[in-house]
C-alpha cells in the first residue's frame, strides 16, 4: 500500500478580501452549507476557518492529480466533528476521480494562525483497486 | 479585453510581478498566483463581464495565462448570444 500526500498554504487576508468584495457569492461558490457553519460564530463568519478549509481542498486537489478536469470545491468537504478533529469527504466528480485512481482513506489535518491557514491530506493508493483500471478483477 | 483583463489580474491576482510586462501566454501561476488568488481573479472576472464561469471551467488551464482567459471570456460570451 503507498500513500499519496497533499499540502497546502492559504493567506488570511486573501480570504478576507474575497468575502470583503464578493461575500455570498464567494462564500457559496466555494463552501459547503456545513462548513460554513462550523465558520460561523457570533462573531461572524471567521476568516481563518474559511482559509484552512481552502488549504484543505487544495491540498485534497494535490492528492487527487486530476490534470486538468475540473474539480468543483464544494466536492470536497471538511467536516468538523463534535471533539474537534476534522475530516475530509469527497462527492461528485472529486469522488469519482479518487475511485478512479485508488485513493481511499482520506485523513486531514488543519492548522491556522492569525495569517495563515495550512492543511496537510494524505491518503492511501491502491493501485490494484482502481475503478478506472481496465485490467481491474472485480 | 486584454487590458480589462490585465487590470482585473493586477488588483486580484496577488502577482509578485508587474502584470504590465506580462505576455498573454506568461503562467500567471508561475508569476505567483495563488489558487485563492485565482478564485478572487474569476469572481472579479464574473462581476466585471457579468457572465458566470460554469464549473466545466474551474480548472487550472482556464486561469493560468491572460490568453487562456480571454479565450474562456469570448467562448462564454459566444455561448450567451447564441
Amino acid at each position: 500500500m503507498a500513500l499519496r500526500v497533499g499540502i497546502d498554504l492559504v493567506s488570511v487576508d486573501s480570504v478576507r478580501e474575497s468575502i470583503r468584495e464578493h461575500g455570498d457569492r464567494y462564500l457559496k461558490r466555494i463552501y459547503t452549507e456545513g462548513e460554513l457553519r462550523d465558520c460561523h460564530t457570533d462573531q461572524g463568519i471567521i476568516a481563518e476557518r474559511l482559509a484552512a478549509r481552502f488549504a484543505a481542498k487544495e491540498a485534497t486537489l494535490k492528492v487527487l492529480r486530476p490534470a486538468d478536469e475540473a474539480v468543483p470545491w464544494r466536492t470536497m468537504e471538511v467536516v468538523r466533528h463534535g471533539a474537534g478533529w476534522v475530516e475530509m469527504e469527497l462527492s461528485g466528480h472529486a469522488a469519482s476521480l479518487a475511485a478512479e485512481a485508488g485513493l481511499s482513506d482520506f485523513v486531514l489535518s488543519i492548522s491556522h494562525e492569525a495569517d495563515y491557514a495550512s492543511a496537510t491530506v494524505i491518503a492511501a493508493l491502491d493501485l490494484r483497486n482502481r475503478s478506472g483500471d481496465p485490467m481491474r478483477k472485480t | 479585453m486584454t487590458e480589462e483583463i490585465s487590470k482585473i489580474i493586477a488588483e486580484h491576482g496577488r502577482l509578485s510581478i508587474d502584470v504590465a510586462g506580462l505576455a498573454p501566454d506568461t503562467d500567471l501561476y508561475q508569476a505567483g498566483m495563488t489558487s485563492h488568488a485565482s478564485v478572487n481573479v474569476m469572481l472579479a472576472l464574473e462581476d466585471h463581464f457579468d457572465i458566470e464561469f460554469p464549473d466545466r471551467m474551474l480548472k487550472r488551464s482556464v486561469f493560468e495565462s491572460i490568453g487562456s482567459i480571454e479565450a474562456a471570456l469570448v467562448e462564454l460570451q459566444s455561448e450567451a448570444v447564441a
